[in-house]
């Protein structure tokens, strides 16, 4: 354990280095995930407003809170592990990770948190300026508040791990392009990043409850704004230790099956 | 004439090159019906809500992402590429090879390179703007239909401009691919008609990053809610980024010493 410590440290302190060496493309990267959630925080904010300020149980400054929220709790969940496995299969980079004696999943969880370490007070920044654009209203539940930490890391472990499997998929094909374009479709309607869920058709909600997308992003989001009961929120917790569970066991199976196939082609 | 000739023959190479690769047909059809659904379930969503958005009916929205997909996929198929390349080849220093040929190399430089899959967009595009006429009805007018072609050709040159003059920028700093995707991040934001963001917003979507002239003008011109004033404009900010970024071209071109070649 102590091992493996050290290990994080030194890894943060090398990609915090690598990383701050490009900032430019740091913050580019931003936009997109600025841009994304001001979309729809500005269509759902018309649509309340032309139905005389409320629309599905959210008024316009819900819509604007929980779209402001969206925006944190997506940033700090997101991964690029799926476009980044491709290169590292074709290429044969991830050859020199096998190499070491440690699962390579680690230096890619360091380099996640570090980024978000160095991208966070920008992302909080612009949530104050879009605050005082869009005039968001908050109900602060403390409970709430105080559950959505664990429901946020647990978000970001379950996510984290769904995507690191998925990526693996680079292993068998090197047309991940259509594989990872059907996964982000899937997470958009059914993570509330479109739309809050609760105003969409029911068999979306459905299809959102058995699914991990909507444990990955809607519902820490929903949690602090305080739209959750208590049993709500543990049902959700729960939902989220079991989606753990079964991301793990699919990461150990895949990873195992998928290092057998890898060919280092081009190494 | 010959212009078009040229651009055809290019257009003819880009085919043969990516008919080795047929399947590549098949996946970004996949990938392009993909998004078309996003965006029809998007606005199925939204109007599951409410019956008119900012003042647009369904139909006109439903126009206004055949639009967006339309003028994506021109980019797609010939702008985005093309200006890739040149960034590529001012870096590597490969850009004397066009230079040296007899042809204009803005030209030149502008159609070398066409990825024609990205076709499917424009025809999805055609289609559902199609779909969205005939809903639209009898209410389009030939005026409408007229000033709804000029202000797509409008559109579609001011982005070419915006391109031409972000890549240009090349010939100062080398690395410049960034400022490529920031167009593309923000382009998402032409899906929907720009008069729902807030001014600051509108603002930056008109001017500094011209999307709202590529999608929501001319969408405006076939919902018959365009003044004169703005289709002028809009064809007037057309000539002159189109005159600005060819002598910002010429200017780049002056500098250009082809270090590595």
């Amino acid at each position: 354990m102590k091992g493996l410590v050290d290990i994080y440290v030194q890894q943060f302190k090398t990609t915090l280095a690598s990383q701050l060496q490009y900032r430019a493309a740091l913050f580019i990267w931003l936009i997109g995930h600025i841009l994304e959630p001001l979309v729809f925080l500005v269509v759902w904010s018309a649509v309340s407003r032309s139905n005389g300020g409320s629309v599905g149980g959210f008024s316009t400054g819900e819509f604007a809170a929980y779209f402001i929220v969206l925006m944190i709790v997506n940033h700090l969940t997101f991964t690029w592990i799926m476009f980044e496995y491709e290169y590292r299969v074709r290429q044969g980079t991830l050859s020199f990770a096998l190499l070491l004696p440690i699962h390579p999943i680690h230096s890619d969880i360091a380099d996640n948190v570090s980024y978000k370490l160095i991208t966070v007070p920008a992302m909080l920044l612009v949530a104050a300026l879009l605050g005082v654009a869009f005039h968001p209203t908050f109900r602060i539940v403390p409970w709430a508040v105080a559950a959505f930490i664990p429901a946020l890391i647990m978000a970001f472990l379950v996510r984290f791990l769904v995507e690191w499997t998925l990526a693996q998929t680079a292993f068998w094909t090197t047309r991940v392009n259509a594989a990872n374009q059907v996964y982000f479709v899937l997470a958009l309607f059914l993570s509330g990043q479109i739309a809050p869920l609760s105003l969409l058709p029911a068999p979306i909600q459905v299809a959102a409850v058995i699914l991990p997308f909507r444990w990955m992003i809607g519902f820490p989001v929903e949690l602090l704004l305080g739209r959750l009961t208590p049993v709500q929120a543990l049902t959700g917790l729960a939902a989220q230790a079991a989606w753990l569970a079964i991301s793990l066991i699919l990461l150990r199976i895949v990873w195992r099956a998928g290092v057998r196939v890898y060919s280092a082609v081009g190494a | 004439m010959r212009y078009l000739r040229l651009l055809f023959e290019f257009l003819r190479i880009g085919v043969m090159s990516e008919l080795a690769y047929r399947a590549n047909f098949f996946v970004q059809l996949f990938v392009s019906l993909l998004e078309l659904g996003t965006a029809l379930g998007g606005l199925t969503i939204v109007f599951a809500h409410t019956d008119t958005l900012g003042g647009w009916q369904p139909d006109e929205v439903l126009a206004l992402v055949g639009i967006y997909f339309l003028v994506g996929g021109v980019i797609r198929l010939l702008i985005q590429p093309s200006m890739e390349r040149l960034i590529e080849s001012v870096r590597e220093g490969t850009l004397d090879f066009t230079l040296t040929k007899p042809e204009d190399a803005q030209l030149l430089i502008s159609i070398q390179r066409v990825e024609i899959w990205s076709l499917t967009d424009i025809l999805l595009g055609f289609g559902v703007l199609a779909v969205a006429l005939t809903r639209l009805g009898a209410s389009v007018r030939a005026w409408q239909a007229a000033a709804f072609a000029v202000a797509l050709l409008a559109g579609v040159v001011i982005v070419y401009s915006f391109w031409l003059i972000l890549a240009t920028l090349s010939f100062w700093f080398v690395r410049v691919e960034n400022i490529l995707v920031i167009f593309q991040s923000m382009y998402e934001a032409g899906r929907w008609p720009v008069s729902l963001y807030p001014a600051w917003l509108r603002f930056a979507l008109t001017f500094l990053v011209p999307i709202a002239f590529a999608t929501t003008v001319p969408a405006q011109a076939l919902a018959g809610r365009l003044t004169w004033q703005l289709l002028l404009g809009a064809v007037a900010l057309a000539i002159a980024l189109l005159v600005v970024s060819r002598l910002f071209w010429r200017a780049g071109i002056q500098r250009y010493s082809g270090a590595s070649a």
